[in-house]
């Protein structure tokens, strides 16, 4: 048990905390009841009156097809953007391990991506592989592959995967970095003494040792895929082409600010501050006790 | 089992900090040799050295009469026994043990034998199935013992594996150490800068200082003669009386034996002293009168600290002692319990 501070005084720690409640109450409680509320109405064509319908926009959205499908392409998405960065950075990470010489700038470079805004990184891959001007598409066409992600699904699928890791990786090596020198050398050079090559000193002592961090990391990610890369897939495809890319958020803009089906995007973000809430419990649960040795 | 050659031995890290400067000892099979010396002389470094675990500079080691310079930790049979233990945190204690008898490919049945034989040797039957974190410094000290001995190895490393015991626990391991090296017959090298460890555990015992050996050979020999002024001061406890001497004459002394031209130091261990004026018995050795400065009874002796002319000595008597501050004292020591150290603090 940590040590209490009583207050003597009973109104004064209200008084403290007061500010931060009010900041809560009017940025999030307060919107929160508006979804929550608008999910329950129906308005008419016009926009001019509204009416109560219980669950109904719920039943229908989710009997609708396409958000069927957009809960498809949110797993994909989301899974593959965990797994490319969360990859890409521990393999980046425990190479810098390895760098003797200039150590600090390596990291520094590594860290630049992160301070990119999502939508500049998504004009940026946008270019590189933009069929027509992009350096990069030349070099895949060169490469013999039909490269054309306007009009190819999985191409475009790939292409948001590629850029939302690439902004995510930066902050997934800083966590791994930060894991890996909690591990102690002296571990390492027990394992080697032990008969344990590079690679099974990697996969038996430090993968299971990091395991905190990355399941710590593997939850940022997928709030991050689910709720951060707006941005770039406005930026990168739209949600195209047909509604392969069209991740659970991105459908949550379109019904609401382009198709204005006011009741549908209310009733999908409920769904989708349902989920988030899961995954921080499930964070909050795990990541402080189960994952933890001592 | 195996022989360790270290031959001119250097260590030069990347920083261009020189940690071991040109070291050769010889251990013969089954012996347990004690590297000891003051922090930062260059033990840990040449441990780590015959472990694999950083490159030799220059020089050669051997194991077994073969060079293993170029031979990584993996390859080298050794195990080593870390400071800090260095139990892998997210294993049993059964795995632990295991996991180096399973990284050499040993079929399950054996590696079970094997682990659960050493764990009764070392009274860890009860304690295979829990995790590190859950046993006392003690116990996991134990583990790590375990470990290193589970896999039959040519030779085992210790740096100063009990420095995280307390003063009785590290008594009774010290004992049990030394009773394990003996019966399984394995060549041991061991770090420590403790000198009562050096002391009792010792074959050969190794002092080190700045990179360098200062003395080398049997742990008594070395207490009888050391080789100099700091050995002398560096083994025994309390250290070794060392008072300077001027054109071969103490300043104070009441007598002193016929003095080699270049001796600059006089030395004499505070358990050799004696008090009080038994002229029979003195015979050509030293005498001197000394100010008692402060008394520390321990119980089964005294230790005094006593003010002479050339400086401050310590004077062990045994048992209680009547003499209280302020008291001056005859002192003398037997001629054939001096030392004399030159200007370069060699023993001359
Ligand atoms: N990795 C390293 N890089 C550079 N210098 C080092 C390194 N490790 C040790 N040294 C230096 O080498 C010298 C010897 O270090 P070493 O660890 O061998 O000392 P030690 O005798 O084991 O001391 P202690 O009793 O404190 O453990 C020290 O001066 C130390 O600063
Ligand atoms: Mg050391």
């Amino acid at each position: 048990m940590s040590p209490r501070v009583v207050f003597p005084n009973k109104i004064l720690p209200y008084l403290l905390v007061a500010p931060q409640l009010a900041i809560t109450l009017v940025f999030f409680y307060w919107p929160a009841s508006q979804a929550l509320r608008q999910s329950m109405l129906r308005e008419d064509p016009f926009g001019l009156s509204s009416k109560f319908v219980w669950f109904d926009n719920f039943k229908k959205v989710l009997s609708d097809p396409n958000y069927l499908n957009s809960i498809q392409v949110t797993a994909i998405f989301s899974i593959s953007v965990a797994a490319v960065a969360m990859g890409t950075a521990l393999l980046l990470a425990v190479m810098a391990e390895k760098v003797v010489r200039s150590r600090g700038l390596y990291r520094t470079l590594m860290i630049w991506p992160y301070a990119v805004a999502p939508a500049i990184a998504g004009m940026l891959w946008l270019f590189l592989f933009n069929p027509s001007i992009g350096s990069l598409a030349y070099g895949l066409r060169w490469l013999g592959i039909n490269w054309d992600p306007l009009l190819d699904g999985s191409q475009a699928m790939a292409l948001v995967v590629a850029a939302a890791s690439w902004k995510q990786i930066s902050y997934n090596f800083l966590f791994f970095v930060a894991g890996l020198q909690a591990i102690p050398k002296t571990l390492i050079e027990a394992a080697a003494i032990d008969g344990a090559k590079p690679f099974k000193r990697f996969w038996t002592i430090v993968f299971p040792l990091l395991a905190p961090t990355t399941f710590f990391l593997l939850v940022v990610n997928t709030v991050y895929a689910f709720f951060d890369t707006f941005g770039i897939i406005h930026a990168v495809t739209g949600g195209g082409p047909g509604k392969a890319t069209e991740t659970l958020v991105y459908k949550v803009y379109n019904d609401g600010f382009v198709n204005l089906i006011l009741g549908d995007s209310a009733a999908q973000s409920v769904i989708l501050m349902i989920i988030v809430i899961a995954l921080t419990a499930i964070q909050f649960r795990y990541v402080e006790k189960k994952v933890h040795y001592g | 089992m195996a022989t360790v050659d270290l031959k001119d031995v250097r260590k030069v890290y990347p920083g261009g900090v020189e940690a071991v400067k040109g070291v050769s000892i010889a251990i013969p099979d089954k012996a347990l040799c004690v590297l000891v010396g003051p922090s930062g002389c260059g033990k840990s470094t040449l441990l780590r050295m015959i472990a694999g675990l950083e490159t030799i500079s220059a020089g050669t080691c051997s194991i077994d009469g073969k060079v293993v310079n170029t031979i990584g930790p993996t390859e080298r049979d050794i195990a080593m026994v870390f400071q800090n233990y260095a139990l892998y945190p997210h294993m049993k204690v059964y795995d632990n043990m295991a996991y180096g008898l399973r990284n050499r490919g040993m079929p399950k049945d054996e590696v079970d034998k094997r682990v659960r034989g050493t764990a009764k040797t070392l009274e860890l039957e009860h304690l295979l199935e829990r995790r590190p974190r859950e046993l006392s410094g003690g116990q996991r000290q134990r583990v790590a013992m375990g470990r290193a001995i589970v896999r039959n190895p040519k030779v085992f490393l210790f740096d100063e594996p009990l420095s995280n015991l307390d003063a009785k626990l590290r008594g009774q391991m010290r004992v049990e150490i030394k009773n394990l090296q003996r019966k399984l017959g394995v060549t041991s090298v061991y770090v420590t800068h403790d000198q009562l460890e050096a002391m009792t555990l010792a074959d050969v015992l190794v002092v080190m200082n700045a990179g360098l050996i200062e003395q080398q050979g049997a742990p008594l020999d070395i207490y009888e003669k050391p080789s100099s002024t700091f050995v002398a001061s560096f083994i025994g406890a309390p250290p070794m009386n060392l008072l300077p001497l001027r054109s071969g004459q103490l300043e104070g002394a009441v007598t002193l034996p016929a003095v080699a031209d270049n001796a600059a130091t006089l030395g004499f261990r505070p358990e050799d002293c004696e008090v009080g004026a038994d002229d029979a018995a003195l015979d050509g050795g030293l005498r001197l009168m000394a100010n008692v400065a402060g008394v520390e009874p321990v119980g089964a002796e005294s230790f005094l600290y006593c003010d002479a002319a050339g400086g401050r000595i310590v004077v062990r008597v045994p048992g209680r002692t009547e003499v209280r501050i302020g008291d001056q004292l005859p002192i003398f020591a037997r001629r054939e319990k001096l030392h004399f150290f030159g200007s370069d603090g060699k023993r001359v």
